[in-house]
């Protein structure tokens, strides 16, 4: 993986819980936190969307979430990018049988990286930032 | 400003959420300002309802243990836990003392983590982020030693009905033991950075105050009801699992700190004196470990015959890291239980907000709605719309406020 190129910006991710059961959250937080640090290369957590190029997604999307996961969608600027993060994020995963779901999310947002698992470790969380880094730069070149 | 001849309205609306601070879960505020003090509050769970006990009442109990876990990732063991002992009563199915003594090894496990991960969380919403990182930073230790006995960091999938999955073996124990002398050296610098800080003290100290009488009246459970002088603890009140043979009492906070007050600065220290205690009765269960199988029934079409065939109700009680968690299961001969009902932990100590929110300022929001440690996820946005013009207050905003208050104080 070539990254020298695509890290000479910061990375700015906002976090969306859209009805999670928390596991998600608090791998989130324990990848920024100092074992595995990706704040070195400028990777943080901001407070509002419109400070984000990334939107973390979790969660299945339930049904009084979704109206307000778009609005968070819209109010990120361009380029944008947007990662699911976890297993029902992208299939419903435990709860696919459930009556109040919207989602998964790429049925509510487009959808760019995938993180897989239930929840995902924070080494999977960071190898998703990083490919979602790498396509930013392409999207942004392409400008 | 308009002007003298438009007089200011109070109490005027606050609305937060439900993608907000300081939670981590979608819910809704709703608070009756007036100037910089809280009148009143409001608030509207429900978010996150995905309908699990709806999709239970269509699984078997082998399949429903696994969805027990993902009712919070947080509380991986006490949810499972709860239901299979619900259901291991009305099946009478008996378990195994080591895997008693083994789930009472991982609940605590939890504990330590889940309070850790409070302590972190409450130091950043003070605005003291150094502290989040310290907290998290030991917090890994605790994540590395569940990972190691059941596989898993989060949502362990470890409790079966009738026993634990994984067997703690001989290898295991010393990295155990390593474990909880690491957390024991850690104890009295926690205890000095935690409560002897002035920051700390300034804006926890008298703010959120939940009398021991609110605390009655509006069943607040856990470290909530104890910071309050609540003597109650499932693991003392009701023993299960192997808490009958350990020597537990419910923490409150003791007189070298001035005696339960039911402020925040209370709940942090009944947190930290419960990192304590679990690493003691971790230490009773590894020094009394009897030998023996680790489940009843080893044959998972067995065991589900046996749960098809089950009849009757009961309730699954266990002491959650946030207070006390139910699950009510009544089976009537199917494959799937009649009905399926979960009390968690935060149910109960949610309406606590309102006392506690009341008269203290929007500064203090954060910490005191953290300091419930609700079991809700992450946010960032807050809208204050006064005479109609509406004005953003972002996460940061509410940080800010949060610092300049310490300022404040600090320099008085």
């Amino acid at each position: 993986m070539k990254l020298t190129k695509s890290f000479n910006r910061s990375l700015w991710v906002f976090h969306l819980n859209t009805g999670s059961c928390n596991g998600c959250e608090i791998e989130i937080v324990a990848t920024i936190t100092p074992r595995y640090d990706p704040e070195r290369f400028g990777i943080k957590l901001v407070g509002s969307p419109k400070h984000a190029d990334v939107l973390l997604v979790t969660g299945p999307v339930t049904k009084k979430m979704a109206a307000k996961v778009r609005r968070v969608y819209e109010q990120v600027p361009n380029p944008k990018l947007v990662m699911c993060i976890g297993t029902c994020g992208q299939s419903g995963g435990v709860f696919y049988d459930s009556y109040n779901l919207d989602g998964p999310i790429d049925q509510v947002l487009p959808v760019d990286v995938y993180v897989p698992g239930c929840p995902p470790r924070p080494e999977a969380i960071v190898y998703g930032v990083v490919k979602a880094w790498e396509k930013l730069e392409r999207l942004e070149a392409a400008q | 400003m308009n002007g003298d001849t438009k007089k200011k309205s109070t109490p005027y609306t606050v609305p937060i959420g439900p993608v907000h601070p300081a939670l981590k879960e979608p819910v809704m505020f709703t608070f009756q300002m007036e100037g910089e003090v809280v009148r009143s509050v409001d608030f509207a769970p429900g978010n996150t309802h995905r309908g699990i006990e709806w999709m239970g009442m269509r699984r078997n109990p082998v399949q429903i243990v696994h969805l027990t876990d993902r009712i919070c990732g947080i509380c991986g063991v006490v949810h499972s836990l709860s239901f299979a002992r619900a259901v291991e009563q009305i099946a009478e199915i008996e378990v195994p003392p080591r895997a008693d003594y083994i789930r009472t090894i991982l609940h605590e496990l939890e504990r330590m983590q889940s309070h850790l991960l409070w302590a972190g969380v409450a130091a950043h919403e003070l605005g003291f982020d150094s502290l989040l990182f310290l907290a998290w930073r030991v917090r890994e230790q605790s994540m590395d030693l569940i990972e190691n006995l059941t596989g898993n960091r989060v949502n362990y999938g470890i409790v079966q009905i009738g026993g634990v999955r994984r067997d703690i073996s001989d290898e295991q124990r010393p990295i155990i033991e390593q474990g909880l002398s690491y957390y024991r050296g850690l104890l009295d610098q926690m205890k000095t950075v935690f409560l002897d800080d002035s920051t700390i003290r300034m804006r926890c100290r008298g703010h959120g105050l939940l009398s021991y009488r609110d605390a009655q009246i509006l069943c607040a459970v856990g470290p909530t009801a104890r910071a309050s002088g609540v003597a109650m603890d499932v693991r003392h009140d009701y023993p299960y699992c192997a808490y009958g043979d350990l020597n537990v009492q419910p923490v409150i906070p003791p007189q070298e700190f001035g005696g339960p007050q039911g402020d925040v600065y209370d709940r942090i220290i009944v947190r930290l004196l419960e990192i304590a205690q679990s690493i003691d009765i971790i230490q009773q269960c590894m020094d009394n470990m009897p030998a023996g199988e680790i489940l009843w029934e080893k044959k998972y079409p067995k065991l589900l015959s046996v749960l098809k065939k089950a009849q009757g109700e009961a309730i699954g009680r266990v002491e959650a890291p946030r207070g006390e968690c139910m699950h009510y299961v009544r089976m009537d001969g199917n494959d799937a239980p009649a009905t399926w009902k979960v009390k968690a932990s935060s149910y109960s100590n949610l309406m606590s907000w309102i006392p506690m929110i009341k008269g203290e300022q929007l500064a203090d929001i954060p910490i005191i709605v953290a300091s419930i440690d609700p079991c809700m996820s992450c946010t960032d946005r807050v809208t204050v719309i006064r005479e109609g013009s509406a004005a953003n207050l972002t996460k940061e905003e509410l940080t800010r406020l949060s610092r300049e208050k310490t300022r404040r104080l600090s320099q008085c």
